[in-house]
């Protein structure tokens, strides 16, 4: 592996070189979180859940499974509520939000007690002893029915199932109505669904009583702005709380931010049974309760002219996050607050944002984190803007775009596009992707009688989220009470050791990505150095590295934040070797250029000393470096500055960064089965510069993958009366590699100018446009008006056998 | 997803698996490939308190043609029967819907009677058991005997079998000449159990076609050589008969849909076979 590295390179960015992850991963060496040893003594827990949506819990009568063997403690909502406090919620309103049921269960799934036994097996085997007296109540299924005031509430202070409401106005929006040449709406209903990662949660906590402090290990993905929420329901200082992460993780796409409840559940089952505890969260427990994207009902028209420009948007949200609001929701909705007038320059918005609750687990993090919501509404209404007034969807696209030349653009309603040139990632791909021959194709399939579609999606991926855009659910009284929260700080630290060792460490929490291969491409670029030289350890230990509320891994942020923010860490190592070189070459200090491993003379590359030699200086001999500090280790935290707080106007700059989408697809549907299979796919991504081609190919690939899942085959189900129906990978459906086929990537750069290293998040943005894409493509086919996720062969059936006469079967 | 406590046995003859299961009755299961049985412990839906592995029987572990059928052993993988160099030539149907059975990894350790003893009613080995009109072996302390593939399905992963039965093989009737096999399936996603499953045999005087996925259990159905509408109307009354029922992946309405289509599909893909 190192010996591919020693060809000498201008830059390790932008090359694919090899991941330093992969050899222990693909040879079964990688150290997740159940490969690690537990202390002796340490409890299994296994975890009973409601059967339930709805129900009072009148009783629970524990004394069997207590007295069964191997058993050391049970804990209900009564030990928890004992000794910890509720999660705090991100709205303001009287829900409390516990991490198992107290006295009233929500969804199917919820906690209701948990078994601490000598192995898991004893504790799964006690479970079954527990008897839970339910009184079941009526269940709030769909979210439109939570609307309804005469509905009972799930949590008694709150009055009504409506946790927040919220609305918006931008520029004169009536005014865009009232003088519309035409208007087109679309009503969408966007399912329950979540990217399921291979490892499940999983933790070990542990219970000081001498130092009333609690020790973590857990497999959680940040943001660590959660931390402070545990630490509250714990009722510790922040320091009383150790968070530790794992060296590996097996995938998260967002979904174990939803470990948190669980940390502090366990940490209270720590604490009263005197023991560590180890869980494993089991796949059924996960498919029921982990976490899940939210549904959403969306309402969207626009105001059009006559020739397809779209000059003002109304959005109507109602948003379902499940049984609380638990944090960091709403944020799924803000999250593209910003951003919701998407690639396009549109000047007038009016928003109507409402909350719900209803008796389904829970919403979190998922890949995309509200894109996909977003984008399925307003990229079905552009589809339906071309349809309607009778244009070509790409020319409707064309036609509102935000121009070339315009960046940086501020939306109307408050993001900042960093960069970009959409029409020119258009046409290129387009003529890249040969879109005229793709219509060809359907020309010629239509003839043969086949059922073809055509869709194209245009989307603008933000990244790096504004800590302080979930805010915007306040209003603009309640944020100056509360004070102002914005930016998305990250760090890194950079550090030398006496042989010239390179180290870095950053509050990352990768799952798989890649950070620690990055990171040291980044620092190697900075110092002169090789990759191989560089060693990255992405741990994370809350009691002794660097880190913030920000730290994590979600909304994109690892190559524009963590790896700028690592650039500059190198950077500031580099200036303070380059001071220490000028004075031992004898030249000026902006002479020094650092490479091949040595610090040299710019033009007179025999004037040099060896990287190694300058990092031991700061060791052996710290006296004679002339520096206040001489310590060879930099740490950085970094925010940028335009990731301000919403204004008294509501506008918020919900992310930093915003790449660009343009994607198009041919699907044919196959006209016994209802079937779709994807003929040809192309995205073309503008993701800023690229730090590894390799790396953003998989992401790409990856996303993709999961949106066919969202599109085609997944749903987090329920029945009308709450029960849940896909508990298991048999009825969950991922796509598998036979499901997913290659799609055609294209990229343009055009970096950011507000990251360290002009680079953008390129994770989730498939996740947000495929989708909407297929859609279109689908909706196209059949000439169908509108369509709901995911499109299953039962459902287009339903469009292509109507016509079908079968006396015997229809009685 | 633990299982409750069993005891496990592994068997080192065909006396000792059966006195097993005489002393085990209802509470001791057979484990063979696990593929299905596993995932069922682990979710507790089986909870034997007593598992009989029979992989270690070399005995069971053979396939052998009989009397013009194939007989295939208990400890046979579905991989093996696939791999088996003579099947296409003995037997094209069994050939053309063993690789719908699961993935390759779930082949390559689950067994053809395993699948036979589970009964799913969307499984490609019964379906095409039932078609052809096979036949299970089961043997016991207490006798040994041979049940037909038409009564061994008594309904939802229901069989014959009595508790204290080792399904010792299946025979599997081998092709006749001049008549045409085709299987065709439809699932969600590559490797899954069937929605509809639809095994046809095309005769000269008629054809027999069997539809796995909707009804309790695979059924066959013989139809005279009819075609056009009549045929239509023949599949119409067939899948209106399999008392489709709903759930997660498909309406009773779609099923009885693709019976009527794919099952027509079917039977035209036999019909060329034969010609």
């Amino acid at each position: 592996m190192r010996s591919r590295m020693t060809t000498v390179a201008t830059s390790w960015c932008g090359q694919s070189v090899e991941r330093v992850e992969d050899g222990p991963l693909l040879t079964g060496r990688g150290r997740f979180i159940d490969d690690l040893g537990v202390r002796p003594g340490t409890l299994h827990a296994a975890i009973l859940r409601s059967p339930h949506p709805h129900a009072k819990i009148r009783a629970i009568n524990a004394m069997a499974a207590r007295t069964a063997p191997g058993v050391a403690a049970v804990i209900t909502g009564a030990e928890v509520t004992a000794v910890s406090g509720s999660l705090v919620v991100g709205v303001k309103a009287p829900i409390e939000c516990w991490p198992i049921a107290v006295e009233r269960a929500r969804y199917v799934g919820e906690p209701v007690a948990v078994v601490l036994a000598g192995n898991r097996y004893l504790a799964e085997d006690a479970l079954e002893l527990i008897e839970v007296d339910y009184e079941p109540q009526p269940a709030i299924i769909d979210p439109l029915a939570a609307l309804d005031p005469k509905q009972l509430p799930l949590h008694e202070g709150l009055g009504s199932n409506v946790a927040s409401e919220r609305s918006f106005r931008y520029g004169d929006p009536e005014r865009a109505f009232a003088q519309a040449a035409h208007r087109v709406s679309v009503t969408i209903r966007y399912p329950r669904n979540s990217c399921t990662p291979i490892e499940t949660y999983g933790l070990v906590a542990e219970y000081d009583a001498n130092e009333d402090a609690y020790d973590v290990l857990a497999n959680f993905m940040g943001p660590f702005s959660l931390h402070a929420v545990m630490a509250r329901a714990l009722k510790v200082p922040g320091n009383r709380l150790r968070l530790r992460t794992p060296p590996d993780s097996g995938g998260s796409f967002g979904v174990k931010q939803g470990l948190f409840p669980y940390i502090v559940l366990m940490g209270v089952a720590a604490r009263v049974a005197g023991r560590p505890v180890k869980w494993i969260e089991d796949r059924l427990e996960h498919l029921v309760a982990s976490v899940s994207a939210t549904n959403r009902v969306t309402t969207l028209e626009a105001a059009v002219d006559a020739h397809g420009r779209v000059n003002a948007l109304a959005w109507d949200q109602v948003e379902d996050v499940g049984a609380h609001t638990r944090a960091p929701e709403p944020a799924t909705l803000y999250r593209m607050h910003g951003n919701l007038t998407g690639a396009y320059d549109i000047r007038h918005v009016l928003v109507r944002n409402r909350v719900v609750l209803t008796n389904k687990t829970p919403t979190g993090l998922n890949r995309g984190f509200g894109g996909p919501q977003m984008y399925y509404a307003l990229e079905r209404l552009m589809q339906r803007v071309a349809v309607e007034l009778k244009l070509d969807p790409v020319d409707v696209i064309r036609k509102n775009l935000v121009p070339s030349g315009a960046f940086p653009y501020r939306t109307a309603t408050g993001a900042t596009l960093d960069s970009g040139d959409y029409g020119k990632a258009i046409e290129i791909a387009l003529a890249q992707g040969d879109f005229a021959a793709l219509r060809e194709r359907q020309k010629t399939a239509r003839v043969q009688g086949r059922i073809y579609g055509i869709g194209v999606t245009a989307a603008v991926e933000p990244s790096v989220s504004n800590m302080g855009y979930i805010t915007t659910v306040l209003t603009p009284d309640e944020r100056r009470k509360a004070g102002p929260k914005n930016g998305a700080q990250a760090t890194a630290t950079v550090s030398l050791d006496p042989l010239g060792g390179v180290s870095v460490q950053v509050a990352s929490v990768p799952q798989g990505q890649g950070h620690r291969t990055v990171l040291a491409q980044i620092v190697a670029d900075a110092l002169g150095l090789k990759p191989s030289d560089i060693r990255v350890v992405a741990e994370l230990d809350t009691a002794k590295d660097a880190w913030s509320i920000a730290s994590g891994n979600y909304s994109s942020r690892f190559a524009a934040a963590v790896g700028g923010a690592a650039h500059l860490a190198a950077e500031k190592i580099k200036a303070k070797l380059a001071r220490a070189a000028a004075s031992q070459l004898n030249v000026a200090v902006q002479d020094i250029e650092f490479a091949g491993g040595r610090a040299r003379a710019r033009g007179n590359p025999d004037n040099a000393i060896a990287f190694s030699r300058l990092a031991a200086a700061g060791h052996w001999s710290p006296g004679l470096v002339a520096e206040q500090n001489q310590a060879l280790r930099e740490t950085v935290f970094w925010t940028p500055p335009e990731l301000t707080p919403p204004t008294e106007k509501d506008e918020i700059n919900s992310s930093l960064c915003h790449g660009f989408i343009f994607d198009f697809c041919g699907v044919e549907i196959d006209r016994m089965t209802g079937a779709v299979r994807i003929d040809k796919y192309v995205t073309m991504h503008d993701c800023g510069r690229v730090l590894h081609p390799g790396m953003v190919e998989g992401q790409i690939t990856g996303g993709f993958a999961q949106a066919i899942g969202a599109a085609l085959y997944e749903e987090y189900a329920y029945s009308s009366d709450g029960a849940f129906l896909s508990g298991t990978f048999a009825d969950y459906l991922l796509p598998t590699t036979t499901e997913v086929p290659t799609p055609l990537i294209l990229h343009i750069e055009t970096p950011s100018p507000y990251t360290p290293l002009g680079a953008k998040g390129v994770g989730e943005g498939n996740c947000m446009s495929t989708p909407v894409c297929l859609a279109n493509a689908v909706a196209d086919a059949l000439g169908l008006a509108s369509i709901d996720l995911p499109m299953t062969p039962v459902k287009l059936a339903a469009h292509i056998h109507a016509a079908e006469k079968s006396a015997r079967s229809r009685a | 997803m633990k299982p409750v406590r069993f005891d496990y046995i592994r068997a080192g003859t065909l006396a000792e698996v059966h006195a097993a299961l005489t002393t085990g009755g209802e509470d001791a299961r057979i484990i063979a490939g696990g593929q299905s049985l596993v995932p069922m412990l682990s979710m507790r839906m089986a909870r034997p308190t007593v598992l009989i592995d029979i992989m270690h029987l070399p005995e069971l572990a053979n396939i052998e043609v009989r009397h013009n059928a194939i007989r295939v052993g208990a400890a046979v993988r579905q991989a093996a029967l696939l791999g088996w160099p003579e099947l296409a030539e003995r037997q094209p149907l069994l050939a053309r819907a063993l690789p719908w059975v699961g993935h390759a990894q779930t082949r390559s350790r689950g067994t053809v009677c395993g699948s036979i003893a589970h009964a799913d009613p969307s499984a490609e080995i019964p379906l095409a058991l039932l078609v052809l009109k096979g036949a299970v072996e089961l043997s016991s302390q207490r006798n040994r005997r041979r049940v037909a593939a038409e009564e061994f399905f008594t309904g939802l992963m229901s069989t014959a079998r009595k508790d204290d039965e080792l399904i010792e093989a299946i025979e599997i009737p081998c092709s006749t000449a001049g008549h045409g096999y085709a299987f065709n399936e439809f699932a969600r996603r590559h490797g899954d159990f069937a929605i509809v499953a639809c095994a046809a045999i095309a005769r000269k005087d008629g054809v027999r076609l069997a539809i796995g996925g909707v009804a309790d259990c695979p059924t066959a159905r013989d139809f005279p050589n009819i075609d056009g509408d009549a045929l239509d109307d023949a599949l119409d009354d067939f899948a209106a008969d399999l008392e489709a029922r709903d759930d997660l992946h498909a309406t009773a309405d779609y099923r009885r849909a693709l019976v009527r289509r794919l099952g027509r599909a079917t039977i035209e893909e036999a019909r060329r076979c034969r010609a």
